[in-house]
Parts: C-alpha cells; sequence; structure tokens
C-alpha cells in the first residue's frame, strides 16, 4: 500500500500524457460503430488516465471503487490482459474524482426497455446514451455496471499502453515493432533482451499513443478465470485500508448526533455536559444535530449522547401507521407510470379463475459493517477528504460547496468501503467530516457515526405495497395486473446526486415488475408514487429488491392457482419470449434436482428475477427442525452473458442472496414519534454462520449482453423464501420480514 | 495514571480513562486499526480480538479490566508471514468487503487453537456471533476447514 499511497499523494494530472516521474496512457477515442454527436465537443481529446506506470512500475487506476464486489481485480485483468502484466505485480489504485472516470453503463440502463427484448437498434440507442455519461462526468459505482463500462475501456487503455510501450522500445533499440513482443511487464527484443516498462515510461510519455486491435477472446490467459483477488491479503492481516482506518498526524475523533426526526432542525441545544467529559474538546453546531469532537471516538460517543438537545419534529407521518397510509392512498389517482399494458386487463376471460394478493415490504437499513465516517482536513484554501464513497465527484462538489471552497481545491482519496449496498452514493457523512473539519482548520479530524447513529439516518429502501391481479386458464397465466405504491428512489437521489428533478415515468420504481419475460398475453404494471419527505436511497438492487418479492410471490400464487409445477408454470410463460431465461430455469432444475415434490418436513421454492441484465433463477429448500425452521439450501442459476471472473461472480451471486434473505427474514426499518426504532444489530439482524443455507451456483454464458452480478442476485431471494415457506407450511406470507409469520431459526 | 498493556507481545503505557473500551485503545490511541468497530455492543464480532488466547469483543472490555496479553489481527501474522488459518482464508477467496473478517479470523483462530478439527455444527458454536453482511459465510466455513487440514498436516 505504501508505493501506491505515495503515488496517490504525488496527486498526477488527469488529462495529461505526461507526468512527472511517469506516464499515464489513455483512449484517444472510443470505438463507436456510430458517429455520436455527444462525444465531438471541446476537450474531447484529453485521455482517460487507467494505467500509471513509474520508476517502480504499473498501476492500474481503477474507474470504480471496490466496495467487496471484486470490481478492482476484474479491471485490473482487463487491463493487465492487454498490457501483458505479471499478475503478481498488478497494483491499483482507486481514480480521483475526475469526469474521465464517468460510467458509461450507468444512463444507458435508465431507458424504458425491457433488457431481455431489447433489439440491436435500441442496444445502439443505449450506447449513445451512455455518452451522455461522460458529459456530466458520472463517475458513479453502481447500478452493477462497473463490467458493461469497463470490458472495453480498460483492455482499449492496456492494449494502447502496450503498443506505444513497444514504439518507445523500438526507437530506444532502433529495431521494427513487429520484431518486438512483450512479456510479464517487460518488452523483449528479438535477441532476448528485455527492457521493463518502468525503464521505458519516460520516453513512452513522449510517444504519440497509437489504439490497436483488442486480442481475441481465445488468447485470454486472465479474461475469464478466476484470479487471486488483490484485495484478499491485505483484508485477512488488517492491513487494508478503510475509511475508518485512515490515520493522520494530530488526527483528532469526532461524531456526529443529528435529529433523529429526519431532515429537521434543533430547536437548542447545551453542550456544558459533554465539554465537562473526559477527552471532549468541542460541540459543534451542525444545525440538524451536533458534532462532538474528542480524543478518541468512543470519548465522543460518549459526549455526543451527553449534548442535551431539543429537537423540531419530523416533516412525515410520525408513526409506521401513518407512513403505511399515506403509501395505501397513493394507489388513488392517476399512476405514475404504466410501463407495461400488454392486451386488456379489464374484461374477464371466460373459464378462467381470478386471484388477487396484496403484499408489504418495509422500509430497509443497508446496515453496511463499517458505519458511516469520513476524514477530513481542511486548512484555508484547500480541503483533503479520505473517504469510501461510491460517487467521488458528487462528494468532492458537495463538500466543497459546503465549506465554501472550488471542487478543484477539494482532494479525494477513495478508500476500501467496508460495505456500501447503495448507502456510499450518498454524500452526507462526507459533508458532516468537511463542516467539521472547517471548524478544526489545520487539524485532521475523522468523524465516526455510531452504529446507531448509521441505523437511524439512512437513505432507506421504501417501503411498498402491491396489488396485483391475475387470471389462469388451462394452467397458464393469461391476466396479471400489478400495481406497485410507495416513495420514489429515483425523485430524491437524482436530486441529490446530479441535481436534477427527473419527471415522467419513474423506471427505477416498477423495475422488476414490468420487465419480467413471461408471456403473458394481458399484463399490465402500473407504478404509483408516495409523497412523504422520508431520505429514500438505492439498497442492493434498487427497485427490484422489492419487485422481485411482489411479481415472484404472486407467480407462485398464480401457479398453484392454476394447480401447476411453479416452475413448470413459468417455464411454459418464458421459454417463447427469452431462452436465456428460460435456460436459467432449465438449470436450476437440473442442479437442485427439482421434483415438484417434497418430503414432510421440507419445502422448496422457486423464484426468477431479471435485472441489471442478468436473469437468475433460485431454488430455496427450507427444513421444519421441531418447529424451527432452517434455510438448508440456495441453488443459483444466473446467465452473465460473459463471465469475466467466475469466482468473484459467484461470491456475488450468493452474497446477494444472503443479502436478501437477511432482509426477507429479519429486517424492517420502522418508525415511531418520527424517529427509526431500530438501533443496532440486534434489532436488525441478519443471516448468520449457522442460519446461512449451503450454496450452489452456476453461471451460464448463453445471453446476448453482458449482465452485472453485484445486485441480480437479490431479488429473487426473498420470494424463493417465502415461496419454499409456503411449501412446507402451506401458510402464504405477503408480507416482510418473515419472521413476523414463521418461527424461523435465529 | 497510565495502564500497561502487552499487545502482540509489546507492551504499551495506556494513559486513558478506565472505561475506554479496548477497541477504542487498540483503534485510536495504539493505532492498531485491523480491529474494526461494527456495533459496539457485542453484536456483530468484528472487534473480536484474543486476551490469552481467548476470542473476546474488544468492545465490551474495559481498559482496565483486560487480563492478559492481548493478540490482534496484525499480531497474527503479516502480509509477508501470514498465519496459516489467513492463507486458508486468502487460498477460500473469503472476503469481499472484508470488514468483519479480522474478527472472524480471530474468532476462528482461537476455535481451532482449542479444538483442531471443528465439526460443522461446532464451527456455527463459535462462528454465530460474527456477522458478516456480504454473506461470506460458506467460504469462511470452508476457510476454516481448510486451515484445519492444515494445522493437522503440520
Amino acid at each position: 500500500m505504501s508505493r501506491i499511497g505515495k503515488i496517490a499523494r504525488r496527486s498526477f494530472l488527469i488529462g495529461s500524457a505526461a507526468i512527472v516521474g511517469g506516464v499515464a496512457f489513455g483512449i484517444y477515442k472510443i470505438n463507436q460503430p456510430v458517429k455520436n454527436p455527444l462525444t465531438t465537443g471541446p476537450g474531447e481529446a484529453a485521455l482517460n488516465p487507467f494505467i500509471f506506470i513509474d520508476q517502480n512500475g504499473v498501476t492500474i487506476i481503477t474507474p470504480r471503487a471496490e466496495m467487496g464486489q471484486g470490481t478492482q481485480t476484474t479491471l485490473a485483468a482487463l487491463a493487465a490482459e492487454e498490457l501483458d502484466l505479471d499478475w503478481k505485480d498488478v497494483r491499483v489504485l482507486h481514480g480521483p474524482p475526475a469526469a474521465a472516470y464517468y460510467n458509461s453503463a450507468m444512463l444507458s440502463s435508465s431507458l424504458p426497455f425491457k433488457e431481455y427484448a431489447m433489439s440491436e437498434f435500441q442496444h445502439t440507442l443505449a450506447d449513445q446514451l451512455s455518452k451522455a455519461g461522460k458529459l456530466i462526468g458520472l463517475q458513479i459505482t453502481g447500478g452493477s455496471t462497473a463490467m458493461q463500462d469497463g470490458f472495453d475501456r480498460l483492455r482499449m487503455a492496456g492494449a494502447s499502453a502496450r503498443e506505444t510501450l513497444i514504439l518507445a522500445a523500438s526507437d530506444r533499440w532502433g529495431i521494427a515493432t513487429r520484431k518486438l513482443r512483450t512479456e510479464n511487464g517487460a518488452v523483449i527484443a528479438p535477441d532476448g533482451t528485455s527492457l521493463r516498462y518502468e525503464e521505458l515510461a519516460e520516453q513512452a510519455a513522449k510517444t504519440e499513443v497509437r489504439q490497436p486491435e483488442l486480442r481475441d477472446r481465445s488468447t485470454w490467459r486472465y479474461i475469464g478465470k478466476s484470479m487471486p483477488r488483490l484485495d484478499q491479503v491485505a483484508k485477512v492481516t488488517g492491513t487494508a485500508e478503510f475509511g475508518l482506518d485512515v490515520r493522520r498526524e494530530g488526527m483528532k475523533f469526532a461524531t456526529v448526533r443529528m435529529n433523529p426526526n429526519l431532515g429537521a432542525g434543533m430547536i437548542r441545544f447545551d453542550p456544558a455536559p459533554a465539554l465537562d467529559m473526559p477527552g471532549v474538546e468541542k460541540v459543534i453546531d451542525m444545525g440538524r444535530g451536533v458534532a462532538v469532537v474528542a480524543t478518541n471516538t468512543w470519548l465522543a460517543f460518549r459526549g455526543a449522547e451527553a449534548v442535551e438537545i431539543e429537537w423540531e419534529a419530523a416533516p412525515y407521518p410520525p408513526e409506521q401507521d401513518g407512513i403505511w397510509s399515506a403509501i395505501d392512498a397513493s394507489f388513488e389517482g392517476k399512476p405514475n407510470s404504466t410501463l407495461r399494458d400488454d392486451g386488456d386487463i379489464e374484461t374477464p376471460i371466460e373459464g378462467s379463475t381470478t386471484i388477487t394478493a396484496e403484499y408489504r415490504v418495509p422500509f430497509l437499513a443497508h446496515a453496511t459493517m463499517e458505519p458511516q465516517n469520513a476524514t477530513a482536513l481542511y486548512t484555508g484554501d484547500e480541503l483533503e477528504m479520505w473517504c469510501g464513497n461510491q460517487a467521488p465527484t458528487v462528494v468532492q462538489a458537495r463538500c466543497a460547496e459546503a465549506v465554501g471552497l472550488e471542487k478543484e481545491q477539494v482532494n479525494l482519496t477513495t478508500t476500501f468501503m467496508g460495505g456500501a449496498f447503495g448507502r456510499r452514493g450518498e454524500y452526507d457523512y462526507a459533508v458532516y467530516a468537511a463542516l467539521v473539519a472547517k471548524e478544526m482548520q489545520g487539524t485532521p479530524v475523522q468523524v465516526t457515526w455510531s452504529r446507531e447513529e448509521d441505523m437511524t439516518h439512512d437513505f432507506y429502501r421504501p417501503a411498498c405495497i402491491g396489488r396485483f391481479t391475475g387470471a389462469v386458464k388451462d394452467g397458464r397465466a393469461v391476466q396479471l395486473a400489478g400495481a406497485v405504491a410507495g416513495p420514489s428512489v429515483a425523485l430524491g437521489a437524482t436530486q441529490r446526486l446530479i441535481g436534477i428533478k427527473p419527471s415522467g415515468p419513474d423506471l427505477v420504481h416498477v423495475e422488476g415488475a414490468y420487465d419480467q419475460p413471461y408471456d403473458i398475453p394481458n399484463y399490465r404494471i402500473t407504478g404509483h408514487l408516495t409523497d412523504v419527505d422520508l431520505p429514500i436511497g438505492f439498497w442492493r438492487s434498487v427497485g427490484a429488491s422489492v419487485n422481485g418479492f411482489l411479481h415472484e410471490s404472486f407467480m407462485d400464487e398464480l401457479a398453484h392457482a392454476a394447480g401447476q409445477d411453479p416452475l413448470q408454470f413459468r417455464l411454459k410463460l418464458m421459454r417463447p419470449v427469452h431462452a436465456a431465461s428460460a435456460g436459467c430455469l432449465d438449470k436450476v432444475r437440473e442442479m437442485s434436482d427439482w421434483t415438484g415434490q417434497t418430503p414432510d418436513g421440507v419445502g422448496r421454492g422457486l423464484a426468477f428475477s431479471y435485472s441489471f441484465g442478468t436473469p437468475v433463477a433460485q431454488v430455496i429448500e427450507v427444513v421444519d427442525e421441531d418447529g424451527s425452521i432452517r434455510i438448508n439450501k440456495a441453488w443459483i442459476a444466473c446467465d452473465v452473458g460473459l463471465a469475466l471472473d467466475p469466482s468473484i461472480i459467484e461470491a456475488q451471486m450468493f452474497g446477494a442472496l444472503m443479502y436478501g434473505l437477511s432482509a426477507a427474514c429479519f429486517e424492517e426499518i420502522t418508525f415511531a414519534g418520527g424517529a427509526v426504532e431500530q438501533q443496532n444489530f440486534p434489532d436488525f439482524d441478519a443471516l448468520r454462520i449457522h442460519t446461512a443455507p449451503q450454496v450452489e451456483v452456476a453461471i451460464l454464458e448463453n445471453n446476448a449482453h453482458m449482465g452485472g452480478v453485484g445486485e441480480p442476485g437479490t431479488p429473487p431471494s426473498m420470494p424463493a423464501l417465502a415461496n419454499a415457506l409456503f411449501d412446507l407450511t402451506g401458510i402464504r406470507a405477503r408480507e416482510l420480514p418473515l419472521s413476523k409469520a414463521f418461527d424461523l431459526l435465529i | 495514571m497510565a495502564i500497561p498493556l502487552k499487545i502482540n507481545g509489546e507492551t504499551h503505557q495506556v494513559d486513558l480513562p478506565d472505561d475506554v473500551p479496548l477497541l477504542w485503545v487498540l483503534r485510536d490511541e495504539i493505532g492498531l486499526t485491523g480491529t474494526k468497530y461494527g456495533c459496539g455492543v457485542a453484536a456483530c464480532g468484528a472487534c473480536t480480538v484474543q486476551i490469552d488466547g481467548e476470542a473476546v469483543r474488544s468492545c465490551q472490555v474495559a481498559l482496565s479490566d483486560v487480563w492478559g496479553d492481548v493478540t490482534t489481527i496484525e499480531g497474527l501474522g503479516t502480509p509477508d508471514a501470514m498465519a496459516k488459518i489467513q492463507e486458508a482464508w486468502v487460498e477460500h477467496q473469503v472476503a469481499q468487503c472484508g470488514f468483519c473478517q479480522s474478527g472472524q479470523i480471530m474468532q476462528a483462530a482461537a476455535l481451532l487453537a482449542g479444538n483442531s478439527s471443528p465439526t460443522d455444527a461446532e464451527i456455527d458454536d463459535a462462528m454465530s456471533g460474527n456477522l458478516c453482511r456480504c454473506g461470506t459465510y460458506p467460504r469462511i466455513r470452508a476457510a476454516i476447514q481448510s486451515a484445519s487440514q492444515k494445522l493437522q498436516e503440520a
């Protein structure tokens, strides 16, 4: 870490090829099948610096951040593949905030198309839209997009760097480039003489960058293999630096205590009791709460508890019942979206059986293992920041605004994240640290939230109600109408992150419901937004985390109403629409030896969800052990189109399932007296080693386009479990968490 | 008055109030940040260290109550000289975000020190207090079994 740390502190220049002591390679232009008017503006010749070489070696600068999903390892593999690096020499560093690290895949997923059914024309349109990400510098790790974004870019960066190094060696030796080859970080002459890349770096900086062809898939050595993750040794020896682990000379330790009535201010506060406590040095008025600066984080926590504060009231219904009423009321009136409206769902179909169901899912906290935190040093004309975050350009801009500096005066280092799941796409924790640092000019300050503060001041996955009606006839679904009501994730988050108030249909609100590959002739999905002033945010798989449960619970109910095996029922509807999705059902049937029958005391449930470009089918098995129900086993079949790293994909698939099952079993956030009731893990528990299922994952590559892997495993997990519990007990739970209706092993 | 603490074989004089938890002594005073803060109420295990070989939640042990020699993840092994159990964790590519893994490893190391070939049920019993929000449990189990093999072969 130390060498990379030095590189980071050297603060290399973005958009310039020449760097003191090194060279950055990038792409002059993106290979575009269709000319894109959005990419021809001024400044477009600026390099995208992904590869940094100095006298010490090669560092791959990753545009996306490591929050556990393995993104740095695979992004590095893409570049190293083309650059011919020895894997043991590969070093990575998070990209600093810069438009050059825009995420091209983030916006293209915002088109209201059913991904599984997109035509080539629609894919081209999505490609075009993706260039807009470049213009607004959307440097975001999220939406399971890192590989769709990075697959070409990192390989091109590696290839152009290699080509340039060969040119430099050719000049040095006076040997034609075609006679030179590269291997393990060196250019090699016909007589075996070699020059390390680092020896060629300075000369390469003066060499014009060319963009060669990319290597053929058949020659890949790293891509498609399970590479040893670059973060493993650091993470098992306690040497990985998370935001909480940043240490600076003379640093103070602080915490915040903000109004539990979210978004409301303070009427008055008295810092005196805190200032009397050992180690407490300062209490800062933060407007909606206080910060306490101390010599030790724990002493700061104690001090914050001691401050006497009178809070303003919440700007939303203070009790959970009131919030549910508001959500319920939003079904009335015109829907915000009707993104699927096939056939006729109004006219009853003769001879069909109609069923209806209403589902409820709660607010959820992210509960990352590492509580929110950031470290900052304000010196008057500069703000130095260190924190884990999913959106560096946003963090930089908001912190600059907060302390009255230009964003160029804010240097942000992105550390490892101890989990994110969408939470670290926000910037509140960073702004608090910036504000505290401004009050402590010249002294570095680390602001750590207590777990209680973290859980009660989140941007929550919205609570939602789903109302579904459907009809079955001759063993098939012939009508399905689903309506989803709840607060919008996209409305608030888009304003916070990009400063744009979106209008029109909220796609995120109904994703996972309107875009599923089922051949149902009469099929309508509507979204209804609830206007409550609550902090709502991105939670792993976002809208699909809600709609996966609603849609797939209802599909299961339809299958039973039709007297069909739930797997066969889905397969018949799916096969004509999307072969790769049907392939996941076939695979999970084979893996789990699904027969539709289970012995007494054993239940099995199936669910399917197509999200973030990846279809995923899951079977979950539950067993009754003396009245207590244990989740025994889970089988997962996913189709990612192209599997860049099987071990990482497997880990993301079962990890996403565990994250979903934790929520499905135990988790809910509720409000009372305006505040969140759950404070810490005892009130908001997750699966643990003894309650987690055994898992088996199959990775297929039949889908036409590469899909995401970080999120698609979450949506089907919750309905698969509920469907398994129905199979075991005959009780249909239409509300999460399931621990309310079942005696689950804890 | 300074309190002496022996941590990873080295003695430190700590001048903090008696009731400051060992976790915050390690992290904010000694600078050993491998031990993590997750909950502060002994519900997640991220802060697990060993005192005289016993796995304990360092967020619950007051400075003045530390009864023996403290071993943290940094004392178990280093990147250049990892302990067998750390090698097993790497072999199985266990860590995702990695924030809980110091605690998981310290807990597992204590288990294996007292029981070199634990059954699945014994692994469950020992590890159920260690939360992992990334859900790495299948690989944690595999790594413990693998480390158990390595220890028996050694």
